[in-house]
């Protein structure tokens, strides 16, 4: 049943219903204050939006694709009608850009010299740095120990662009942690730095104001299956760790009430288990990182370490957004593990010669259980939120180890 | 009146700033705590701030970071805490705040929160991550069993916004006195009396002043122009590195001397 409250905007201190909101140290309240109003006047600003939308074309690649998988398809009965959404297909390979594109542009119109990041798989890292070497402003990017062990890779990718890559060695050593330390960095140099946050978390305004970035993803999407003759889909499938490209994807369907939203959260080795990052399936409302959300906490309200195959969902939180839409019945939650996201990595390698993020995998993964209980003839759109490459080295390693 | 007011009442008489020092409750095992608040609170604190320890610490700087995790390795929950701050009050009367962060309040309940603090004997709390706008629940609950409610002032508040602070913030106002997290400085920014006047030409209440302060000539510096001094992350880098080499009983004298010296400094 649809509850009534799926509002368009947050109220105005930032609020979906219980969840969202601002609860920071004092120091930042002015800057998010600035960072709203400053938003508010962008999004008025035509000459700011075709600037915003020309870099997403010439720069990022947009529209991105929006490819119909037959064989995908096929494989998995022939009885539904399966639509990636490509943002693999971007500028660094996955949705991530479009956000940092839209807030590095706000940044330089705040008059900020500075940009600060968070990364936990490194995307929104790479994302942030190339934003910042395109503009010319320095970067700093927070990334937990053990991350920049995992994904070596993207930090010398980031370390290519200009950026200065900050290994933080704080509590569980992952994206959490590096979030608290960009938040530290944030209130030492208010003043002078923007703080870019890559997912819908965080306080108000990032989680509307990214999502508003990312939202880009669902309405060319919508308007790509018009042109094919499908006016709506019956079901929109992505992937939440923080939340950013499922609410890319559904927030310009959130109004139309006969298409099914649906989220899938990473259950790492099982929800039964101490090893998940399925927030929403599993976890209690409570406050972390300047937002209420659902999260994963102990008894005592400590909060506690995620894990998942694909590190861009490694994160004990999830957007305020998302918790409002999974109480108010407007998105379904639903959970693949890791084995059986490698699973959905290897079918749509296989079956359309695309290799995905591990991250996406869990969205492609989820077909295989959402199909059969489908209408012959359904439309299902998939939000391909990032390509593969940076998971080969790991989905090798696991696949040779099952081998021997 | 609580705990907290009859202090700054007593200590503006005498001309003396309130000495308050913090530390994080149960680092690193919940045995030391007791007698280390309890040595304190006779060597000179006026009003003693007690840290609930909270697993994503984020307006802390690396000194009180540890000693969060320490403290929760070693078993330190609510529960606990309240335990703690029991066997404190049977033997001192010194005001104490709780400092802690949002969440843990919130898990317990904020209504049995503030029921077993009260209980307890806390007399009031500093809530870094939960500023005006999205205090209201906390309010009244804090209220209603007689808890101060300390919010903060950045140097970077807005004046409009001090107005609102300092009319909602009881007990004290706590002023922080750099842009930036909890930690040790060599030196503190010259603009910070001004910033105390600021806030001052908008209140009556105490306004307390806090974050990088370490020795007692800062504390010289300050006590003409706040009515208490916050000292943090100085006396808990102090307590571990003497506990690591020396031990508990050695760790505690130190920082009960150290306070000593400190609540000298702040006698106008």
């Amino acid at each position: 049943m649809l509850k009534e409250n799926f509002l368009t905007n947050p109220d105005k201190r930032g609020h979906f219903g219980i969840f969202g909101g601002r609860f920071v140290p004092e120091t930042l309240m002015p800057a998010l204050l600035e960072l709203e109003s400053a938003y508010k006047e962008f999004k008025r600003d035509r000459e700011f939006k075709r600037e915003f939308e020309k870099i997403l074309k010439d720069y990022v690649g947009r529209p991105t694709a929006l490819y119909e998988a037959k064989r995908l398809g096929e494989a998995l009965g022939g009885r539904c009608r399966i639509f990636l959404k490509r943002e693999d297909l971007t500028h660094t390979g996955a949705h991530k850009i479009n956000n940092t594109i839209g807030q590095i542009l706000l940044a330089k119109r705040m008059g900020k010299k500075r940009i600060i990041a968070e990364t936990g798989a490194g995307q929104h890292g790479v994302a942030t740095a190339t934003a910042a070497a395109l503009m010319g402003l320095e970067c700093i990017v927070y990334m937990g120990r053990k991350d920049t062990v995992r994904q070596a890779m993207n930090v010398f990718r980031m370390e290519l662009t200009g950026a200065k890559v900050v290994p933080v060695d704080s509590g569980t050593k992952t994206l959490k942690d590096a979030i608290n330390e960009a938040i530290r960095d944030w209130v030492t140099n208010v003043e002078t730095t923007h703080y870019i946050i890559g997912s819908v978390v965080g306080p108000h305004p990032y989680p509307m104001m990214v999502r508003d970035f990312q939202s880009v993803i669902g309405k060319e999407a919508r308007a790509q299956l018009r042109k094919k003759g499908i006016s709506r889909p019956d079901v929109v499938v992505a992937c939440v760790g923080g939340g950013s490209n499922a609410m890319g994807i559904f927030y310009p369907f959130s109004k139309d009430k006969d298409v099914r939203l649906i989220g899938v959260e990473a259950a790492g080795k099982g929800i039964d288990t101490d090893y998940h990052s399925a927030t929403l399936t599993c976890g209690e409302p409570g406050v972390l990182h300047g937002t209420m959300s659902y999260l994963l906490q102990d008894r005592w309200g400590q909060i506690k370490g995620a894990h998942s195959v694909a590190p861009g969902l490694d994160y004990p939180g999830v957007g305020p957004e998302h918790s409002m839409y999974k109480d108010s019945g407007r998105a379904e939650y639903y959970t693949i593990n890791d084995e059986e996201a490698l699973k959905g990595f290897r079918l749509l390698s296989e079956t359309e010669g695309i290799i995905p993020a591990l991250e996406s995998a869990h969205a492609i993964a989820f077909l295989e259980k959402l199909v059969p209980e489908l209408e012959d003839g359904s439309t299902i759109l998939v939000n391909l939120s990032g390509r593969g490459d940076k998971d080969v080295a790991t989905v090798r390693d696991i696949f040779k180890g099952d081998k021997e | 009146m609580n705990r907290i007011e009859k202090r700054f009442k007593r200590l503006r008489k005498k001309g003396e700033a309130a000495l308050i020092p913090f530390v994080t409750a149960g680092d690193p095992k919940k045995e030391i705590t007791e007698r280390l608040v309890v040595e304190m609170a006779e060597n000179g604190a006026d009003i003693i701030e007690l840290g609930l320890p909270f697993s994503d610490p984020l307006a802390d700087g690396p000194t009180i970071q540890a000693a969060s995790f320490r403290a929760l390795k070693g078993g330190m929950n609510p529960g606990i805490y309240f335990e703690i701050v029991q066997e404190i009050r049977k033997k001192t009367d010194c005001p104490l705040v709780l400092m802690g962060y949002y969440n843990p309040i919130l898990k317990f309940g904020l209504e049995d929160f503030a029921k077993r603090a009260k209980e307890a004997g806390i007399d009031g709390t500093i809530i870094p991550d939960l500023p005006l706008e999205e205090a209201s629940d906390w309010m009244k609950v804090a209220r209603s069993y007689e808890i101060s409610n300390i919010f903060l002032v950045a140097p970077n508040t807005p004046s409009e916004r001090i107005k609102r602070i300092v009319k909602a913030s009881t007990g004290f106002i706590y002023y922080v006195s750099v842009l930036g997290i909890t930690g040790a400085r060599a030196e503190l920014p010259p603009e910070l009396s001004k910033g105390l006047e600021r806030v001052h030409s908008f209140t009556k209440k105490p306004v307390a002043v806090g974050f990088g302060i370490s020795r007692p000539e800062q504390v010289r510096g300050l006590r003409d122009v706040a009515d208490g001094i916050i000292i943090g992350s100085a006396i808990v880098k102090m307590f571990s590195e003497v506990y690591e080499e020396k031990g508990e009983d050695e760790a505690i004298k130190e920082v009960a001397s150290f306070v000593g010296k400190l609540k000298e400094a702040t006698r106008r």
